[in-house]
């Protein structure tokens, strides 16, 4: 019995639902008069942990070729502004507007990736250049302003634009409105996510480039278009996330996603996923999303102040990752 | 357990370590079982077996790296139990591991002392430390200036690096040292100094724990052997009291006829599947001579041709070029099968023309370790087991299994990580994987490196399968009795050349290590 419990924690997505369990239990211990007990605090926890959800898809791929992303956030922060400004002030037609907002993700993430392939820089330098600079770049595009339905007219007096009718889409909850739109797309990057590294062979690329550079080098395995592959989809994530964004917040503001990267490695991080590449998988970062997501919950449902909820999500992460350690003793 | 009759142990000295009744389980798995073992002082006890036998354990539970074991260890007389390996090597006990534990990335002098620094206080004592490295260095035959122990340990050879694990042992005053296969990555000249550095440090009263899988330096150095099979003693005879055949059969259990089964050389008619110009391999660094320097060669099909040479001959170098790994910066003509020159530009256009690298350093180039069995195995074959880039996953499945039994790898499953297996199943698991992607041209560096005698039998044997199949292998060993009995023709390399060749039946040891060593008529 001691020898089929270790080795059923020696593998990592159950330690992953272990931790999930755990904090569930928890919940259902402090369910604030009974607040844990209805579909509506699952449902908002959900809608909420979305956003980050995207970006940690992302993330959990560039983790696997051993890279990190740090840009997440601001490349979200520039989608958010881009998309707001097309649609919301130009009024360009959804079917323009996605392409050019998702194809802007995308450069950013390849722009990361080519520093990473072809200049050698680490991951960490080369992303921490495009947060910074797509940060800027979503300050200059919208001037500093948040981009929302009131638009400045050249005399200096606002009029108001209707928003178009995908704010509408994304913000509803659907199937009775047990379940927000955003939740659903967060579930679709899910299942693109796992379909590349499962199904596809770049999938299997991209552990091999993580697992061992040199090795999978010289199996011929092209791992340029490997690394391109995980930092265009991880930017293509962000765009997602951004467009999500502005349409939860009705308007595009260029703070947004300050800090998101940070969460978006937590997730990935508590779900299991090596930091040293070569190792995860997206039910790693799904569990570690929700245990992030309820750990949230459960402590805004008790009202437990801002303060400490962020010391018991260091400890958390602490947590997890000596929960991960055990299997190697 | 064999006793040899007539062996005097050296009664007058007492042994320096002694291990009792030792075992050792991972989960359910017994990987050593009931072995005791004597080490005196001044005497080098070679530790043979198959890999998977139990030596590595062994000496980890000496090294205080695994810290849970049953039985018992004595040192000088006293039972000791070790909890992590600092207790060990501060009782006089240092492993020099098969994988180098310096920190490349701080100096000689700094490595020798790490974790006991010569210091004042909280201080550290500099002059000290730089002094005292020297001393040892000097006593090891290592001419190091001051300024050289204060370069960083990535600067040095791998035979360098060997000694200054050395040093460090003396530097803790070692009783025992044992050392993890030394020679697997020296050259001729560099083992030769070894075993003057292993005889000084036994005269000096030190004992040595040698491990290695090369009849010639077990039968040179030794002069106790204890051999282990399955997590069991088998037995400890003085060197006289095991000869070759009897040590063969210690470690395999059966006896073993031959070194490599004979096989039939191509005929002279047969097609070339590699036909090479004036290949030139360019630098790594301007203002350095070329890695390769117009090489030209043919390999016909069937036909195993060796390339030897001492280290930094380039023979790994053309290796390297023909498959692409230096991408399209190579000179010269690559012919495979006859077809118009067609020089690969990438390992990738390599595999795509039927030509596969088995590279010589398992671990670093040739697995991932992280990943399953089956996932090492078909990764270079994935483009011919995929649609559409959506890999078909029953085909890949089939294929891992059918490698499995081909290829005689034992695994519990193929989800296993590959980093579970022994090496021989590791080497195994790198030529199936090669074998999947369907090679012409077959080029190999030390296909043997660091597997037991039974696995390598199992790899000969399939090496003449594929021979026999067409398959042209170019191979690079510095093994030289598997070179001598393995190839069809020998091409001696020097500083970058081929500077000779020579025909099975013209082939003898001294005559290629005299060429390989620059002399220009034999």
């Amino acid at each position: 019995m001691k020898l089929f419990l270790s080795s059923c924690f020696s593998k990592p997505w159950v330690r992953a639902l272990f931790a999930l369990v755990l904090i569930f239990a928890v919940g259902c211990i402090f369910n604030a008069d009974g607040a844990f007990g209805r579909w509506s605090t699952h449902r908002d926890m959900l809608r909420q942990v979305s956003v980050y959800g995207i970006l940690a898809c992302g993330m959990t791929l560039v983790i696997i070729t051993g890279g990190i992303d740090l840009a997440v956030g601001s490349v979200l922060g520039f989608s958010a502004v881009l998309f707001a400004m097309l649609s919301i002030h130009l009024g360009l037609p959804l079917l323009a507007v996605l392409p050019i907002v998702l194809g802007a993700g995308v450069a950013c993430g390849l722009v990361s990736g080519t520093l990473v392939t072809r200049w050698r820089f680490q991951p960490f330098v080369a992303t921490l250049s495009m947060m910074v600079f797509a940060r800027g770049l979503a300050k200059w595009l919208s001037g500093g302003q948040k981009i929302s339905s009131a638009v400045q007219q050249p005399d200096g007096s606002y009029s108001y634009v209707d928003l178009p009718p995908i704010f509408d889409w994304l913000d509803a909850r659907l199937l009775g409105g047990n379940i927000s739109a955003v939740t659903l797309v967060f579930i679709g990057c899910l299942v693109i996510t796992w379909f590349v590294l499962c199904k596809l062979r770049y999938g299997r690329y991209l552990y091999a480039t993580g697992g061992n550079e040199a090795a999978a080098r010289l199996s011929g395995v092209p791992t340029v278009g490997a690394r391109l592959l995980a930092y265009g989809m991880g930017g293509f994530f962000s765009a997602v996330a951004g467009i999500c964004q502005t349409v939860q917040e009705r308007q595009g503001d260029p703070e947004s996603g300050v800090s998101y990267e940070l969460t978006a490695i937590a997730i990935a991080v508590i779900g299991g996923n090596s930091l040293t590449g070569g190792r995860g998988g997206i039910g790693l970062t799904l569990m570690g999303a929700l245990t992030i997501g309820y750990l949230e919950k459960i402590l805004s449902i008790n009202a437990v102040p801002e303060s400490g909820r962020l010391m018991l999500t260091g400890v958390i992460i602490i947590a997890a990752v000596l929960l991960q350690r055990r299997k190697e003793a | 357990m064999h006793e040899i009759e007539g062996f005097v142990e050296p009664a007058a000295l007492a042994p320096s370590v002694k291990l009792t009744g030792i075992g050792k389980s991972f989960g359910a798995h017994r990987v050593l079982d009931d072995v005791s073992m004597d080490l005196f002082p001044g005497e080098v006890h070679v530790l043979a077996g198959e890999n998977g036998a139990g030596k590595s354990t062994l000496i980890k539970i000496l090294a205080g790296i695994h810290t849970d074991y049953d039985g018992m260890v004595m040192v000088g007389g006293k039972p000791t139990r070790f909890n992590n390996p600092h207790d060990a090597s501060h009782s006089g006990i240092s492993v020099i591991h098969q994988e180098m534990s310096l920190v490349e990335s701080m100096s000689v002098a700094e490595n020798i002392f790490l974790g006991h620094e010569p210091s004042r206080g909280p201080l550290l004592d500099r002059s000290q430390l730089t002094r005292r490295a020297f001393d040892l260095c000097a006593q090891l035959d290592l001419a190091f200036t001051a300024a050289d122990l204060d370069r960083n340990v990535e600067e040095f050879s791998l035979a360098i690096k060997n000694r200054i694990e050395i040093a460090k042992a003396l530097s803790l005053d070692a009783r025992v040292i044992v050392m993890d296969e030394p020679t697997s990555a020296l050259n001729s000249t560099e083992v030769e100094r070894l075993f003057v550095l292993i005889e000084s440090l036994r005269a000096r009263g030190c004992a040595i724990v040698y491990i290695s899988h090369k009849m010639e330096e077990i039968y040179r150095i030794a002069d106790r052997i204890t051999v282990l099979r399955d997590g069991r003693l088998v037995g400890t005879a003085p060197r006289a009291g095991c000869p070759q055949p009897v040590l063969l059969r210690w470690m395999i259990g059966r006896d073993l006829d031959g070194f490599a089964p004979p096989r039939a050389a191509p005929p002279e008619s047969a097609v070339p599947a590699l036909s090479v110009k004036d290949f030139t391999v360019p630098p790594s660094s301007p203002g350095r001579p070329p890695r390769v320097h117009k090489a030209s060669f043919t390999v016909r099909a069937g036909e195993i041709v060796g390339l030897a040479g001492l280290q930094g001959s380039g023979a790994s170098e053309l290796l390297q070029g023909l498959f692409g790994a230096y991408g399209p910066v190579c000179e010269g003509t690559v012919s495979l099968a006859g077809n118009a020159a067609c020089k690969p530009a990438s390992p990738h256009d390599a595999i795509a023309r039927g030509v596969a690298l088995l590279t010589g350093d398992r671990k670093g180039t040739g697995l991932i370790l992280d990943l399953s069995v089956q996932d090492n195995l078909t990764l270079a074959a994935l483009p011919r087991l995929s649609d559409h880039g959506l890999v078909d996953k029953k085909r890949e499945r089939n294929i891992a299994v059918k490698n499995v039994s081909d290829f005689g790898i034992r695994v519990h499953s193929i989800e296993q990580p590959v980093s579970a297996l022994s090496g021989g199943n590791q080497q195994k698991v790198v030529l199936a994987k090669w074998m999947n992607t369907g090679p012409r041209v077959l080029l190999m560096e030390e296909p043997t490196r660091g597997i037991d005698i039974g696995a390598k039998h199992e790899i000969y044997e399939m090496i003449n399968e594929w021979t026999a199949r067409g398959v042209a292998i170019l191979m690079l060993s510095t093994e030289m009795p598997e070179v001598l009995r393995l190839c069809d023709r020998i091409l001696v390399m020097h500083r970058g050349e081929i500077t000779a060749g020579f025909s099975r039946a013209e082939a003898d040891p001294e005559k290629i290590l005299a060429v390989a060593m620059g002399a220009s008529t034999v």
